[in-house]
């Protein structure tokens, strides 16, 4: 009879499994001779420490907020692209100081416009 | 069941190693008694102290800090603990696993410290929950913390597994669970717990 190469990979697995499975086994055995269970309302909760938060997390915010966040973009996108033409801005052509105006009075029109609907001011 | 201390000296110059599974077990405690990693006041700072390279607690098997009470076996209640904070630290010690053990560090732990008057400090955790070591000092230097983990290695050496002389988390009928107190009117309520720390009474 001829054993397969492979069958003292089956010896080691075994060995591998009761080397972690045996002090699992033998913690239970402990925990069941000695140590009573000792569970209580607050050891068995979810939550760990500190404060328990009061009140919903499932908080709603007003829609209106949008108009906030689309008037930060101007200024986001303004900054964003004010930068590099600042820097670039003496070796620039006529032509390329033009277009980054417009696109600056672009951005600039629709703050008016805002301002204008009064949106700026607080409710 | 004992064993003689002389035959069991004297074996160990044979080369022959017995010991019981009491010993065994109070030996694994001892060396492995995790801290949990928090800290209230000023002493905390003496507590990092005491970890770091130069105190050195890793000697002892307790450098481990875990941050969750779930892990931890050892509540070094280090620093002043206010009214509004103790409710929060007997809840984090009701949610360690047993075995666990309380160090009160400082003076404030122990009794309210300087801020005994205060109308706002709690005079002494073991109000609460039951205080194994209690270290004086303000704050305690990291030599007065390691003594403390001294003399909490010797008192769960000390410690049987049956028997009346068992300990609380040995004791299926000693409670697991201390109250955690609410905020009162005037004060937290209760003011104590039951059975931890008899609070004497004053006679004006």
């Amino acid at each position: 009879m001829s054993w397969s190469p492979y069958f003292s990979l089956t010896i080691l697995f075994v060995v591998a499994l009761g080397f972690g499975l045996a002090p699992l086994a033998l913690a239970q055995l402990w925990a069941k001779t000695f140590s009573p269970a000792k569970p209580n309302a607050i050891k068995n909760a979810i939550y760990e420490c500190g404060l328990e938060s009061k009140g919903d997390a499932w908080v709603q915010f007003r829609s209106a907020y949008y108009l906030y966040a689309i008037i930060f973009l101007i200024f986001d996108v303004e900054a964003v692209f004010l930068l590099p033409f600042a820097v670039a801005f003496t070796g620039l052509t006529a032509g390329a100081c033009v277009a980054m105006l417009i696109f600056a009075l672009l951005l600039l029109e629709g703050l008016a416009w805002a301002w204008a609907k009064g949106v700026l001011t607080w409710e | 069941m004992a064993i003689d201390q002389e035959l069991k000296i004297e074996m160990g110059k044979q080369g022959v190693f017995v010991t019981t599974i009491q010993e065994l077990y109070n030996w694994g405690r001892r060396s492995s008694v995790w801290p949990m990693q928090f800290g209230l006041a000023c002493c905390a700072i003496e507590m990092i102290a005491t970890t770091m390279a130069r105190y050195d607690l890793a000697r002892f098997g307790a450098e481990v800090f875990r941050p969750s009470p779930r892990q931890a076996d050892l509540m070094i209640v280090a620093g002043t603990v206010t009214k509004k904070m103790a409710p929060q630290v007997v809840r984090l010690y009701n949610q360690m696993a047993e075995p666990k053990y309380v160090i009160a560090m400082g003076a404030c732990a122990i009794s309210g410290g300087p801020f005994k008057q205060g109308y706002n400090v709690l005079k002494g955790i073991d109000r609460y929950m039951p205080v194994d070591v209690h270290i004086p000092g303000c704050p305690p230097r990291p030599e007065a913390l390691i003594q403390a983990f001294m003399t909490l290695q010797k008192k769960i050496d000390s410690h049987h597994l049956t028997g009346e002389g068992r300990p609380r988390y040995l004791d299926p009928d000693a409670p697991g669970e201390f109250k955690v107190p609410e905020p009162g009117e005037h004060d937290l309520e209760p003011a104590s717990n039951q059975g931890v720390w008899p609070v004497p009474v004053v006679i004006r």
